[in-house]
């Protein structure tokens, strides 16, 4: 066999609601080129062998974050994970850990949508501006203090990473938390407050164990296990000030 | 989620056993761990503090027993053990710290995490040394 | 949402963390296997009247107290996480347990350190 027409043994973990009791593994046998991702061996399964499986993709460039999957166990994303380096074995991919399964890959994603909403992911500003008034500006300093937790693409395998939120649904998760924390770590913003009933909640920060796999796992370096551990020392300050504090100052 | 819920039918994998998955999984549960030989030893010295409190006697029995082959064999584990708690503390350690900026650059967290574990080293070390140098 | 009181043992969580990790090693060093062998330390370091004399100082009383008292506050946290991270429901139970036991201890070695004096 030249290399030109490798082929790679793909377990994929299939569940179709209205026929099967639970998930099982169906192995397709996939031929694959050397820039090959998963992604595009799950487009070749559902292609040219079997047009049941059920995934979510969209930008194939790792911005979408709609195709993140387990693939040998680990959250990754199947657009920049490369078909070659699982080569001369099998390959396992299932759905992402700690979520329900919708069908195949696809999971339910409703509990992380209403969250998000939860944190109030957006900028609430200190003192609204007039139009006429022009922008809210900030300086390069100031964009450093938050820019890393910005660029989180909501593709959740932080979440499939963080056993605290598998144990505990409840728990508000790594990625949710580092966008609580890229908001209210931007100058222009004045919604912390709002934000940190939350926060200092056993769902918020203080459901956080550090295991910081979620981290690791992270496929825009946010870092989420530091957005949020960053906070704990800011959260316990608070926690023991609340009781010295005048009535009606804010910290 | 209503409108089709009759063809729905989430299903949800058992978590238990998640820290087979990955031997990160594993590293994190051993750090955790450390607790309690942590707390062995804090009962060992709280004991001790009892038996001074009653007698030189009673404290002399609590000196012989440390100087048994198991105490020692325990204590030469329990080294181990806050060794890789030391290691594990500093590991994580940056994690919890906003970050921290020297001449215009980041300091990267394996940097923090190294400062940390010297600063162990050197303490521990003085520790000994200093009451090495005292001769009762 | 209701505010979590873990920074109350999350403090001494950490308090304990640091100092067993900054200085653990060597105490361990030196209470179990230092002295008791005579390796090089001497065993009369930590003989009757010069315990009880560091005991009744209270600078010997206040390092006693931390190392024993934070030690156990930073164990508690961690343990109570294991059980939980295995699967055992850690309820309010559990946790008052766990944290009643840390400070039985805690006051247990305040009485200790006060009944030896001065």
């Amino acid at each position: 066999m030249s290399d030109d027409n490798k082929t790679i043994e793909m377990e994929v973990l299939r569940y179709r609601p209205e026929q099967d009791r639970e998930p099982f593994f169906q192995t397709y046998e996939v031929p694959f080129e050397d820039d090959w991702s998963v992604l595009q061996g799950l487009q070749y399964i559902k292609d040219d062998l079997d047009s049941s499986l059920s995934f979510r993709w969209s930008c194939r460039m790792a911005i979408c974050g709609s195709c993140g999957m387990m693939i040998d166990g680990v959250p990754k994303l199947g657009c920049r994970t490369f078909l070659r380096n699982y080569h001369s074995g099998k390959l396992r991919v299932e759905a992402l850990e700690h979520f329900p399964i919708e069908r195949d890959l696809v999971i339910v994603v409703d509990d992380f949508m209403e969250k998000l909403a939860r944190i109030k992911p957006y900028l609430i500003p200190k003192q609204v501006r007039k139009l006429e008034q022009g922008e809210y500006l900030q300086t390069p300093g100031q964009l450093e203090q938050y820019r890393q937790f910005s660029t989180c693409i909501n593709c959740m395998l932080c979440y499939a990473a963080c056993p605290q939120y598998g144990l505990n649904s409840g728990f508000t998760g790594p990625g949710i938390l580092a966008l609580m924390h890229r908001y209210n770590a931007d100058s222009r913003d004045g919604g912390r407050d709002q934000r940190m009933e939350l926060g200092h909640s056993d769902e918020g920060v203080w459901g956080c164990a550090a295991v910081a796999y979620c981290s690791e796992v992270c496929p825009k370096e946010v870092d989420p296990a530091n957005a949020i551990n960053q906070n704990k020392m800011g959260s316990a300050i608070d926690y023991f000030l609340r009781f010295v504090r005048p009535r009606g100052a804010t910290g | 989620m209503s409108a089709q819920s009759g063809k729905r039918r989430p299903y949800l994998r058992p978590i238990s056993g998640w820290w087979k998955r990955d031997p990160y999984f594993i590293r994190y549960l051993a750090m955790e761990a450390t607790s309690i030989l942590i707390a062995l030893y804090a009962l060992i010295l709280l004991f001790g503090l009892l038996r001074l409190s009653q007698g030189e006697a009673a404290y002399n029995g609590w000196l012989e027993t440390l100087q048994s082959p198991l105490s020692v064999g325990l204590h030469v584990l329990l080294l181990l053990v806050f060794g890789y708690h030391s290691y594990s503390w500093f590991k994580i350690m940056p994690k919890t710290l906003p970050a921290i900026h020297w001449r215009g650059a980041k300091v990267p967290q394996p940097v923090i995490t190294r400062i940390g574990v010297a600063a162990a080293v050197v303490l521990n070390l003085l520790v000994i040394a200093g009451l090495a140098g005292v001769q009762p | 949402m209701k505010r979590s009181n873990e920074p109350v043992f999350w403090s001494l969580f950490g308090a304990g963390g640091m100092l067993s990790a900054l200085i653990g090693a060597a105490l361990v060093f030196v209470t179990g296997i230092g002295v008791p062998l005579a390796l090089l330390l001497s065993p009369d370091l930590m003989q009757y009247q010069n315990m009880l004399a560091f005991t009744q100082h209270w600078l010997g009383k206040l390092v006693i107290f931390a190392v024993i008292a934070l030690f156990l506050w930073h164990a508690t946290l961690r343990i109570l996480l294991l059980l939980h991270d295995f699967g055992f429901r850690t309820g309010i139970g559990t946790k008052f347990i766990g944290n009643g036991l840390a400070l039985l201890c805690t006051l247990a070695a305040a009485y200790l350190l006060l009944a030896l004096g001065s």
